[in-house]
C-alpha cells in the first residue's frame, strides 16, 4: 500500500496572537511551529495504515526552507520519505497549493506508483480553507471523502465514517482516493528517539515549483475580540469567597 | 485595601504605599529572600510577580529540579547545602543519589578531584565506584561504556515551586509579607542615587529597598533603576521521554539516583514514569531579556522556548549510547521537548548584592534551583546583618570591572562558559574570548619577552615570560620541573626561575592590574579609619598594608593604604577584589560628605621592582636618596626617575628588597624601559605574576584574599592580630576584640610536601583546594566544623619544597605535625613547617629591612 499525506507548517499559537505590523501575517518572533492536530492525526493514519498493510508512506509540504523541519517530525513518527515544495515563505492560496501538490504528485506517482490514499487534514490550522484536499481530487479525478473520524481500507476500497450528530455516515470508496481527516481519528504517539534519529537520515526531495498567480487575494487580518483572555485562579476554597466577592463587584454585577 | 491572608493566593491584592522592601519575582530566589527578610525581623515586605502565581512563568517554572552536593567552588557548595537543609525542613526534598559517570580516563581523575573538593568542604559521603557499581544503582545504564562513577548519595530533586509557596505563606502568615501577583513593574524610581519607588501596573510603591530576583528578566528590571545586572539569558535544552515501562509502577517522581554524563555535558534523570533528559552540550544559544515574550503571548512559560532539534541531534546519540534501554525502546516517545531559558553570567557566578550603581537596589539574580534558598537566606543576612554567614564574595554584585558589565562581554565569556558546565576546569584555565581588553603601557615590551599572558581584571599579566627560559639552564636542579600534564597546563618552570633571578638578583613586575583610588578631602582621615584594622593615623609617607574587616570580624578584603597628606589616602587592592573593595569604602565615606573617592585604576600604572639589586638598579636612575637610612621600609614618597616623577612606596609581597613604583599610566613605558636599561649591568630579570602571587608569596607565608582570607576566618585564626587595636572606631572592631579573647577555633600554618611520590612513581604537586587529612587518612575539622583544606599551593623554589597553606585546629597546629593532603585519590605525607604568620623564607624579614 502506498500512502501520502500532506501537511502544513503553522505557527503553534498557545498565547495571545499578535499581528505583524502591516496585519498580514501573524508575528511569529516567539512561536514555534507545528502542523494542525488533524494532519497529526493524518500521519498517525498513515503510519499505522503501512505498519498493518506494508507499503510505503510519504509527507508532502508545501512551505518555506524552514518546513523541513515538520517533515522530519512525521518520518520521526514512522513516514518513510518526504517531499518539499520549498517556497519562499509567502502564503500561497489554496488553488495555487493545490496546483503545485498535484504536479508533485503526478511526477512522484510517474516513478512510483500510484498513492492509494491521499491523506490530508481537514483544514490548516492558520488560514482553514478546507480547500486543497478538494482541489487535488478534483484535478487528479480521484473520488474524496471530507472531515473523517474513520479510514479503513477494505481490498479495493476505503471505508471512510465522518461524525455525524447521533452517529457516523459511512462511505466506501475505491482507491485510489482522497481523504481529508480529523482530529480524533487516532491518538498520534509521541516519537521514539531511535525513529527522531532516524528521520535525520531519510531523504527529502526538495522542489521549488514556480507559483501560479494568486486568485484569492489576503486583504488583512484580524485579530477575533476575546481572544488571549486567560482565567486567573482567585483562591480556593472557603477562603477564596472574599475575593469572588470582590471580583463579582469590581465587574458590577453584585 | 485587603492585606492578603495566608492562603497564598492574592491576586486581587492591591499594593502598599510603602513599604520596608520590595522583592521583585517570586521565583525560587524571590520567595527566599522575601521569607528570609521577614524570619530576620523585617516587616512591611512586598513581593511582587507580573506573572500568576505558584508559577509565574520564569525559570524556575521548568527548572530539572535536582541538586547535586559537591562543586569545587567552596561557596556555591555551601549554598547548595544550605539550600538542601532548607528544602529538606519544608518537606520538598526526595532524596534520589546521584552518580557522574566518567567515559574517559581524564574524567575518572576528574572525579578524584571531586572527592578532593567533597572532603574539603565536608560532604560526605561521597563514593567512586566501579561500572558494575553503577550499574547496581542504575540497571539501565550501558556500564560497558563507562569507567565509574562518582557517587553522592545525598543528592536529590526538590519541589521548587512548592518550596515557594510554602516560604510565602509562612511570611504572609507572620503578617509580614504582602504578596502581589499579576503586576508588572514598569519603573523603579531613583533619587541621588538611592532607590526610591517602584511603579507598577498596580500603583506606586515607596520603598528604600529593592530587591530585584527576577532571573532572565533581570538586567531589564535593572535597567530601569539605570544599574546594570550581568547576565545573558541562555538555552538548556530539556526532553522528557516516556512512558517507560521500567518506572510503570514509579510510586514517586524519583527513585533511582540522577546521573550526569559528564563527559557528554547531559544528564538522565528519572521524573515518575518517564525519563528527563536535559544538555549543555548544545552549541550556546544566548537571547536578551528582551526576546522574552510577554506571559499571554507565550505558547508554554514565557522561559520555555521551541524546542529546536537540529541542536539535540548528538545528544541523542549520547543518551542512546548511555541508556539503550530507554532511550532506544521504539515505544519510549518524546513527550516534551523544550529550550528551557536560564541565566548565565560572564564567571558562571550568581549575581548578588547591592548594585554599585544604586544604593539600596539589590541583586538576587543568575542563582539555580539547586542554590536558591541558600543564596535567598545569605542575601537576606547581607541586607538585615551587613554580612551573610556563608562568604559571597565570588557573587557579589560589585565585583565587575566596567568592560566586564558590557553586553558584548557578557555574552562572549557565557557563550563560552556554558559547554563548561559539566566541564574539566583546570583551576588557572584561562579565557579565551575577549581578550587584550586592558593592557599594560608596557604591554609591547612584555610580548617581546614573551610573556604568557594570564587576564586579571580585564588585564592582560604576564604570568612568566618565555624569553627567560634561559635562567632554566642557570638555576639546574634548583628547579622543580614537573611531568604530570595536569599540574604542567597554565604553568612553566620558568616561574620558578624567575623566582630565583628575584632572589638572588632583582625582577621587574607588571602590577598594572592593581586597583588604585585615593580617599581626599577633611573626612578622608575618619572614612580610612572606619573601614580599616590597622592605624590609619600615621605620618605622611607611609604605606599600611591592613586587613578590612566585615562586620563579624572576617576577611572582607586585605590591601594597602599610603597615606600621601593629612587629607589624602590611597588605597591599592587587587584587580579581583577592586571594585567591591570600592563599594566598600565608597559606602563608608564619611556620611557628612567631607570625604571623596577617586578612582585611579586607569590613571596610574604601577611596576615592581625586588631583589637585592633592586636599590642599586633604583639609584642608578634616580638622583634621590634611596638607602635603607633615606628611605624606609613602609615609607612612601615621591622620587624623580629620569623625568619622570615616581610615587615610589617601599613594601613587598615577595619578601626582598624593593618599591612598588607608580607613575602616570601614559609614562608607565618610559619608566619600564629605563627600569629595564639600569637592571641590565645586575641581571634584572622581568618577572610574571606566578613569582609575585604564587612562590614569593608563599615563601613569605603571606596571605591572599579569597584564598586565606575570607570573611569565615578571623585575624586571629589568620595569624594576623597586632599587639594593639586601635581605639579609633572601626567596622568588625567588636567581633574582633571578642576574637582576641578566646582560643581561636583554627590556626593557618603552612605545610611542606614531604613526599610527592604517587603510586605510579610520579611525582604531583598539589595546585590548591585539597584536603588536609590526618596521615591515616581522617578528615581534619576545627571545633566549628569548617574542614582543614589547601587554601594556596604553590612551590617555594628558595626553601626547595612544595608549599602548602591551611587552617589547622590548634591540637594540630603544631610544628612538626605530620599530616597528609589527599590529591588526585592519593595521599601525600606533609608536615606543619611554619604556625602563625612567620615567614618560611628569611623568617626575620631581614630583606625587605635591608
Amino acid at each position: 500500500m502506498r500512502v501520502l499525506v500532506c501537511v502544513k507548517r503553522v505557527p503553534f499559537t498557545g498565547g495571545k496572537m499578535v499581528l505583524a505590523a502591516d496585519s498580514m501575517a501573524l508575528e511569529t518572533k516567539h512561536l514555534g511551529f507545528t502542523i494542525s492536530p488533524h494532519e497529526e492525526c493524518g500521519v498517525e493514519e498513515a503510519v499505522r495504515l503501512i505498519e498493518a498493510n506494508g507499503g510505503e508512506s510519504v509527507v508532502l509540504t508545501l512551505g518555506p526552507a524552514e518546513a523541513v523541519e515538520q517533515l522530519r517530525d512525521a518520518m520521526a513518527l514512522g513516514i518513510d520519505r518526504a517531499i518539499h515544495l520549498r517556497t519562499d515563505g509567502s502564503e500561497w492560496d489554496p488553488d495555487a497549493t493545490a496546483a503545485v501538490i498535484v504536479d508533485a504528485i503526478r511526477t512522484d506517482e510517474s516513478a512510483t506508483g500510484l498513492f492509494d490514499l491521499i491523506v490530508f487534514g481537514s483544514e490548516s490550522a492558520d488560514s482553514g480553507g478546507y480547500q486543497v484536499g478538494l482541489r487535488v481530487a478534483h484535478a487528479l479525478g480521484r473520488p474524496a471523502v471530507t472531515g473523517l473520524k474513520g479510514v479503513k481500507p477494505e481490498g479495493g476500497s476505503v471505508r471512510c465514517e465522518q461524525e455525524v450528530e447521533g452517529g457516523r455516515d459511512v462511505y466506501v470508496v475505491p482507491m485510489p482516493a482522497v481523504v481529508t481527516v480529523k482530529e480524533g481519528l487516532n491518538l498520534p504517539r509521541y516519537p521514539s528517539v531511535p525513529g527522531r534519529m532516524r528521520a535525520g537520515r531519510k531523504p527529502v526531495a526538495t522542489s521549488a515549483p514556480a507559483r501560479p498567480a494568486a486568485r484569492l487575494e489576503l486583504v488583512r487580518l484580524v485579530v477575533p475580540p476575546g481572544q488571549g483572555r486567560r482565567a486567573e485562579v482567585l483562591g480556593s476554597g472557603a477562603a477564596a469567597a472574599p475575593a469572588v466577592v470582590d471580583m463579582l463587584r469590581k465587574i458590577g454585577v453584585v | 485595601m485587603r492585606r492578603t491572608s495566608g492562603a497564598g493566593h492574592s491576586t486581587v491584592s492591591d499594593p502598599p504605599t510603602h513599604a520596608r522592601a520590595v522583592v521583585i519575582g517570586c521565583g525560587i530566589v524571590g520567595n527566599s529572600v522575601a521569607y528570609h527578610l521577614c524570619r530576620l525581623g523585617w516587616r512591611d515586605v512586598v513581593l511582587l510577580d507580573k506573572g500568576p502565581l505558584p508559577n509565574p512563568g520564569g525559570s524556575t517554572g521548568h527548572a530539572s529540579n535536582f541538586i547535586y552536593l559537591v562543586d569545587h567552588s567552596k561557596e556555591m557548595t555551601a549554598l547548595t547545602v544550605d539550600s538542601v537543609d532548607q528544602y529538606r525542613e519544608m518537606g520538598v526534598f526526595t532524596q534520589s543519589g546521584g552518580i557522574e559517570v566518567a567515559r574517559t580516563k581524564e574524567r575518572m581523575q576528574e572525579l578524584t578531584r571531586r572527592m578532593s573538593s567533597a572532603a574539603s568542604w565536608g560532604i560526605e559521603p561521597v563514593s567512586l565506584i566501579s561500572p558494575a557499581e553503577v550499574k547496581e544503582l542504575v540497571p539501565f545504564i550501558d556500564e560497558s561504556i563507562i569507567r565509574g562513577g562518582f557517587y553522592t548519595p545525598g543528592v536529590g530533586v526538590v519541589d521548587s515551586l512548592r518550596a515557594g509557596t510554602i516560604m510565602r505563606e509562612r511570611a504572609q502568615a507572620s503578617g509580614a509579607l504582602q504578596v502581589i501577583a499579576n503586576t508588572e513593574v514598569i519603573a523603579i524610581d531613583v533619587e541621588h542615587g538611592r532607590v526610591r519607588c517602584v511603579r507598577t501596573t498596580a500603583g506606586e510603591i515607596a520603598a528604600e529597598t529593592v530587591v530585584i530576583s527576577c532571573g532572565v528578566w533581570s538586567p531589564r528590571v535593572a535597567r530601569m533603576a539605570g544599574a546594570h545586572i550581568p547576565l545573558t539569558p541562555a538555552v538548556h535544552q530539556m526532553i522528557d521521554v516516556g512512558p517507560v515501562p521500567r518506572f510503570a509502577g514509579a510510586k514517586g517522581d524519583i527513585e533511582v539516583p540522577i546521573v550526569r554524563d559528564m563527559d557528554t555535558n547531559m544528564y538522565e534523570r528519572q521524573a515518575g514514569g518517564d525519563l528527563e533528559i536535559g544538555s549543555y552540550a548544545h552549541r550556546p544559544i544566548l537571547y536578551d531579556p528582551e526576546d522574552i515574550p510577554p506571559i499571554e503571548r507565550a505558547a508554554l512559560s514565557p522561559t520555555e522556548f521551541p524546542f529546536t532539534q537540529p541542536d539535540f541531534e548528538v545528544q541523542m546519540q549520547h543518551a542512546l549510547e548511555l541508556m539503550p534501554e530507554i532511550v532506544g525502546d521504539e515505544k519510549v516517545g518524546v513527550k516534551y521537548a523544550i529550550n528551557g531559558i536560564l541565566s548565565l553570567t560572564p564567571d558562571g557566578m550568581p549575581v548578588l548584592g547591592e548594585s554599585p550603581d544604586v544604593r539600596g537596589l539589590w541583586s538576587a539574580a543568575a542563582v539555580w534551583v539547586k542554590e536558591g534558598p541558600g543564596t535567598g537566606k545569605a542575601l537576606a543576612e547581607w541586607m538585615v546583618h551587613g554580612e551573610s554567614e556563608i562568604d559571597l564574595h565570588s557573587s557579589d554584585i560589585a565585583r565587575f570591572h566596567e568592560h566586564q558589565k558590557t553586553r558584548a562581554h557578557v555574552r562572549a565569556r557565557a557563550a563560552e562558559g556554558f559547554n563548561k558546565t559539566y566541564g574539566i576546569v583546570h583551576p588557572s584555565e584561562q579565557w579565551a574570548s575577549n581578550r587584550n581588553v586592558r593592557l599594560a603601557p608596557f604591554h609591547e615590551r612584555e610580548r617581546l619577552l614573551e610573556a604568557m599572558f594570564f587576564e586579571a581584571a580585564g588585564w592582560e599579566r604576564p604570568m612568566w615570560y618565555e624569553s627567560n627560559s634561559r635562567l632554566l639552564e642557570e638555576f639546574g636542579d634548583r628547579i622543580t620541573r614537573r611531568t604530570s600534564e595536569w599540574e604542567s597546563r597554565w604553568w612553566s618552570p620558568i616561574i620558578n626561575a624567575e623566582h630565583l633571578a628575584m632572589r638572588e638578583r632583582a625582577g621587574l613586575f607588571d602590577l598594572s592590574a592593581f586597583t588604585i583610588f585615593d580617599i581626599i578631602g577633611p573626612g578622608a582621615l575618619e572614612s580610612v579609619q572606619k573601614v580599616t584594622l590597622r592605624q590609619m593615623e600615621v605620618p605622611v609617607g607611609r604605606n599600611v598594608y591592613t586587613p578590612v574587616l566585615s562586620p563579624n570580624g572576617g576577611f572582607k578584603s586585605d590591601l594597602t593604604v599610603m597615606r600621601l597628606g593629612d587629607d589624602h589616602f590611597r588605597v591599592v587592592t587587587g584587580g579581583a577584589a577592586g571594585m567591591s573593595d570600592k563599594k566598600w569604602f565608597a559606602d563608608h565615606l564619611a556620611a557628612d560628605g567631607t570625604a571623596q573617592l577617586f578612582d585611579l585604576t586607569s590613571a596610574m600604572t604601577t611596576v615592581g621592582l625586588w631583589g637585592p639589586r633592586a636599590r642599586e638598579i633604583l639609584a642608578s636612575t634616580t638622583g634621590d636618596d634611596v638607602t635603607n637610612d633615606g628611605f624606609k621600609f613602609g615609607s612612601c614618597r615621591t622620587i624623580d626617575v629620569g623625568t619622570v616623577r615616581v610615587l615610589a612606596s617601599r613594601i613587598s609581597y615577595v619578601g626582598d628588597l624593593g618599591w612598588e613604583l607608580y607613575v602616570p599610566i601614559e609614562q608607565g613605558m618610559r619608566l619600564w624601559d629605563m627600569l629595564w636599561e639600569a637592571g641590565r649591568p645586575f641581571g634584572l630579570a622581568a618577572c610574571g605574576i606566578g613569582v609575585y602571587g604564587t612562590t614569593g608569596r608563599l615563601e613569605k607565608c603571606y596571605r591572599a584574599h579569597g584564598n586565606e582570607l575570607e570573611t569565615e576566618y578571623n585575624v586571629v585564626e589568620a595569624g594576623m592580630q597586632a599587639p594593639r587595636v586601635k581605639s579609633e572606631d572601626f567596622v568588625g572592631k567588636e567581633a574582633h576584640l571578642r576574637h582576641r579573647d578566646e582560643e581561636p577555633a583554627a590556626v593557618l600554618c603552612t605545610l611542606t610536601v614531604d613526599d610527592h611520590t604517587s603510586k605510579s612513581g610520579e611525582k604531583r604537586y598539589m595546585l590548591g583546594r585539597e584536603p588536609i587529612l590526618t596521615r591515616d587518612g581522617k578528615p581534619v575539622a576545627d571545633r566549628r566544623g569548617r574542614h582543614s583544606y589547601v587554601t594556596s599551593a604553590g612551590a617555594g623554589p628558595s626553601v626547595g619544597k612544595h608549599i602548602l597553606m591551611a587552617y589547622l585546629p590548634p591540637e594540630q597546629a603544631v610544628l612538626g605535625e605530620r599530616l597528609a593532603v589527599q590529591y588526585m585519590g592519593e595521599r601525600y605525607p606533609v608536615t606543619v613547617a611554619v604556625v602563625g604568620s612567620t615567614p618560611l623564607f628569611d623568617p626575620e624579614n631581614a630583606r625587605v629591612r635591608s
